[in-house]
């Protein structure tokens, strides 16, 4: 075999078109005809739909129609529940989900009451302006810790205590452990997570073509296989009339996995009603509403520890934000839930949270979808516990990790892909040492931090370990196919938005087939090019459908050997595939090119053998077991003006443990950019609602996305521990860099700062400037 | 509402185009929806993610700040121009590529122009003076890392 594209850092396939400005985003496609959306919001978070009068916006120049939810008639349903509650005794779950255009009553600010449909964006918005809405305003419930009240409002009048879903998780005894405990820590906890704001917002252009009978929408999706099977039961259509395209999109992080959003019903409805193409581009403003986004959990912990630090158990009860409706089911509290045991022994677990209904945006899954509010809850734990038993930081996490020879580790809870909740593989230890070594942690505290504290600086450091489930299924497919130029196809169900996918793909591919990567073209997220799958999230993309694609090439190079056999009359043993040809070995000039034998394998005349399938072309599927388990550490060293409160990121290192690894560079890149997410969350950004629901900083402006001057240069290393779950033996790594920022923030800024000897904890996410003078009490000197 | 309209002559990636735009109409929807540079492209609509700039005689600017009217008898470039040819990419798109410098891509033509206009301006910029140019524009996706590497390599390429 030639060199291997496994593994290698190869340059993307995809970077050229990109870069150019060739590539096809949703915005950029052009219709004859085509009209454009505009949709009338609600400006109140809470009230009754008194009246809708749309008469002024029919009638003006250039609008073509105004919808409300009336006008949809029986198309009018609730949104379907994407993510069924898991099945754990005694859960409560309460089904809400959103509504195409809303009826009867307002539940968020945003929610959209009526849609315009003009020549062009600028007429659309005109006529929003001529809609008149009467809208009696109802209490909001905003504070997640009043919203269970009985007197409280209730956001959907027939739940009760606003109660979404209540969820309660045990292991083992915790009564029993915290009565044989030397230590008990308990500490409220708090952590808000933001808006993905990816840079594309969402958008959506459907086409009827009413002779072809075929309709056609362009879609941000991060699921375009789904959006096809719903469209077309929603619009009484075969799901072959129907075809979704996620061309490429520009981020996505999770809200773009959530679906149907109300435009993603409407818009289809529209165009194929006014047989006219529609196009809809959400606008920035738009975006702070009407995507979903992740926010608060209130959690109450409570650890038992013996005396050298040795968890013997945690409780935790917590609230969690689910804003108005609950499509996505439990994704994210269950993740929340489960994510407090971390990397540790936790033998004795506790955990209850309630989800609650609040008059705020959805929430739906946010890369680490709950899994950083977990995150933070034990990792502050372990800080706090470490600082009152006079341990280290890192010794304590050692101390609790689970051992290698524990594996595959059953942590007797249900997971949110249904599964118990069992770690695959993992070695803990050999992360943290390499963090350690990395960041330099005791030649830092040692002897470095005396001479910057002597100096009036205050540099902190801190380290903070995770695990992450990834790569869940339940499966993902992959066709493969050598064309008659030689070069090879891949089509793939998933969506992609910005992972590398044609690249990735195209490796594992690229070694079985002996072609260059440069030569494999990949599709991803047609459901014409392909027709089955669920989609890209869970840092799933590169687990499921890599080992998909890794299937599909092993079949159609076993194709290509059988009929290179027959070809050169040999055994298939003395056959080699590189280089873009089959050849016998040892015999020079004995060889055929892949294209050549791609056309022999589809005749034009003559017969064939019975059974035979024509081409060079398999299709296989792969579904994992369960998901598979990464893990890492993150460490930092971060200099705080004692003054301003403003930070300044000396060091940043991540040692990351994602099983096998396709391409170090796009993986670098994912976590970059993930760690980039994590300090925004950790620092920078917070959605802030005034207690009437409204979103007071909906703007770039005022929501701050961290530039390059915030975001410090990383230093990455890795460990490989392969995934016995599947044949590539990867774990998936999307996620893992935005997880654990919060919790290494408090630690390190606290370190810094020294205000764990003044009693002065940072247990609540996000921090600032602002935010740190307040809890600190004064600037320091 | 308005219907004032202009008639306008702009220089597009050397291209002359003559139009009719209402007076309202973005400079961003021009370039996008009327000549169909769609390699431009919108990320908030307010100035802030400088997903949308784009060089106006010869200087950085965010096309969804500036009315189609305003670029009448001006030369722009847009992320279609930045190539000479039609064959190699621009030392700056090619170490883009080489650093791994994009993922979704979206907010890359932004990118590409705002440190076209830096690396004229600025042709042996170091670290410090990459990151503060680079601060107006957003990336979800890199963590900026790989940009900042980029456009080192390719300040490095272009001096020599």
């Amino acid at each position: 075999m030639a060199t291997r594209s496994f593994g290698a850092p190869i340059r993307r396939n995809e970077d050229a078109r990109l870069l150019r400005g060739e590539a096809l985003f949703v915005d950029d496609v052009e219709l004859p005809g085509m009209l454009h959306a505009a949709f009338l919001r609600s400006n109140l978070a809470h009230a009754t739909i008194r009246s809708i009068d749309v008469s002024a916006a029919r009638a003006r120049e250039g609008v073509v129609a105004v919808y409300t939810a009336e006008d949809l008639g029986a198309y009018w349903a609730p949104g379907p529940l994407l993510v069924p509650p898991p099945p754990i005794k005694g859960l409560v779950f309460n089904q809400r989900t959103q509504v195409p255009l809303a009826k009867g009553k307002v539940r968020h600010v945003g929610e959209p009451l009526a849609v315009v449909l003009a020549q062009s964006r600028y007429l659309a918005e005109d006529a929003l302006s001529d809609i008149a809405v009467e809208l009696d305003p109802l209490p909001a419930i905003v504070d997640l810790e009043t919203a269970g009240a009985e007197a409280a409002a209730r956001v959907h009048e027939d739940v009760r205590g606003n109660v979404a879903a209540h969820v309660r998780q045990i292991r083992g005894k915790y009564a029993a452990a915290r009565s044989r405990a030397d230590h008990i820590i308990a500490r409220r906890f708090r952590y808000d997570h933001g808006a993905s704001s990816p840079i594309e917002t969402r958008g959506i252009v459907a086409n009827w073509d009413a002779r072809g009978n075929q309709l056609t929408v362009w879609d941000t999706t991060q699921a375009p296989v789904f959006l096809r099977n719903g469209l077309a039961a929603m619009l009484g259509l075969n799901e072959r009339q129907v075809r979704v395209i996620a061309p490429f999109v520009g981020g996505g992080f999770g809200p773009k996995i959530m679906l149907f959003y109300p435009e993603e019903v409407v818009i289809p409805w529209a165009a194929k009603k006014l047989n006219r193409p529609v196009k809809w581009i959400e606008d920035r403003l738009e975006h702070f509403f009407a995507t979903t986004q992740e926010r608060s959990q209130i959690h109450d912990a409570e650890i038992a520890l013996a005396r050298g630090g040795r968890i013997l158990g945690i409780r935790d009860t917590f609230v969690h934000d689910t804003g108005a409706y609950n499509p996505y089911g439990l994704t994210v509290p269950i993740n929340s839930q489960i994510s407090i045991l971390g990397p540790y022994v936790v033998e004795n677990y506790e955990s209850t949270f309630t989800a609650v209904f609040t008059n705020k945006p959805i929430v739906t899954p946010y890369r680490g979808a709950g899994r950083q509010h977990g995150v933070f809850v034990i990792e502050r734990l372990m800080d706090i516990a470490a600082h009152e038993l006079k341990l280290d930081r890192v010794d304590i996490r050692r101390r609790n990790f689970i051992p290698t020879d524990a594996f595959p580790y059953n942590n007797e809870l249900i997971n949110q892909d249904f599964a118990p909740l069992e770690y695959d593989s993992g070695d803990y230890g050999a992360v943290l040492d390499k963090a350690i070594e990395m960041i330099g942690w005791r030649r830092f505290l040692a002897e470095e931090q005396p001479l910057l504290r002597a100096q009036g600086r205050r540099v902190g450091i801190g380290l903070v370990c995770y695990v992450e489930g990834t790569g869940i299924g339940p499966y993902e497919g992959a066709k493969i196919q050598v064309q008659a130029n030689g070069k090879v196809s891949i089509a793939t169900g998933i969506g992609t938005q910005g992972q590398g996918h044609f690249t990735s793909f195209a490796q594992i591919a690229a070694d079985q087939l002996g072609v260059e990567v440069r030569d494999i073209a990949v599709v991803t997220g047609d459901t014409d090019q392909f027709y089955w799958g669920a989609g890209t999230f869970a840092s799933r993309g590169a687990v499921v459908a890599g080992n998909a694609v890794n299937e599909a090439a092993k079949a159609v190079r076993q194709k290509i050997l059988k009929l290179a056999a027959e070809h050169f009359e040999c055994a298939e043993e003395d056959l080699e595939i590189a280089n873009g040809e089959v050849s016998v070995v040892g015999v020079p000039g004995q060889a055929i090119k892949l294209g050549a034998l791609a056309l022999k394998a589809n005749p034009m005349r003559g017969a064939v053998r019975p059974g035979t399938e024509p081409g060079l072309e398999s299709t296989q599927y792969f579904g994992p077991p369960s998901g598979t388990t990464a893990n890492g550490a993150h460490a930092m060293i971060v200099e705080v003006d004692p003054q301003t409160f403003a930070l300044k990121v000396l060091k940043y290192v991540v040692v990351h443990d994602c099983g096998t690894v396709i391409n170090p560079l796009i993986l670098a890149g994912q976590v970059h950019g993930g760690v980039a997410q994590g300090i925004g969350n950790a620092f920078y950004e917070q959605l802030v609602f005034d207690d009437e629901g409204q979103l007071l900083n909906a703007s770039l402006a005022d929501y701050l996305l961290p530039t390059a001057l915030e975001v410090p240069n990383m230093e990455i290393g890795h460990t490989v521990t392969a995934s016995p779950l599947n044949p590539l033996g990867i774990k998936g790594a999307g996620e893992a860099g935005a997880i654990p920022v919060g919790p290494l923030f408090a630690q390190a800024i606290e370190d810094a700062l020294g205000l764990l000897p003044q009693g002065i904890e940072l247990n609540e996410i996000p921090l600032s400037p602002n935010r740190l003078f307040e809890l600190t009490g004064k600037p320091r000197r | 509402m308005s219907t004032d309209t202009h008639d306008i002559t702009v220089t597009v990636n050397g291209t002359r185009y003559q139009r009719q735009v209402d007076a309202r109409m973005l400079l961003s929807d021009f370039l996008r929806h009327d000549l169909l540079l769609a390699g431009t492209h919108v990320g908030c609509e307010h100035g802030v993610c400088g997903a949308c700039t784009v060089i106006f005689d010869g200087a950085a600017v965010r096309s969804c700040l500036m009315f189609a009217a305003q670029a009448d008898g001006h030369a722009i470039t847009t992320v279609e121009g930045l190539a000479a040819d039609g064959e190699r990419l621009h030392p700056l798109q090619e170490a883009m590529r080489d650093c791994h410098g994009l993922q979704c891509g979206y907010c890359t033509p932004g990118v590409l122009m705002t440190m076209k206009a830096f690396l004229d301006e600025t042709p042996r910029p170091d670290e410090a003076q990459i990151r503060e140019a680079l601060s107006g524009n957003l990336c979800r996706c890199t963590g900026y890392q790989h940009i900042v590497e980029a456009v080192a390599l390719a300040a490095e390429r272009l001096r020599s």
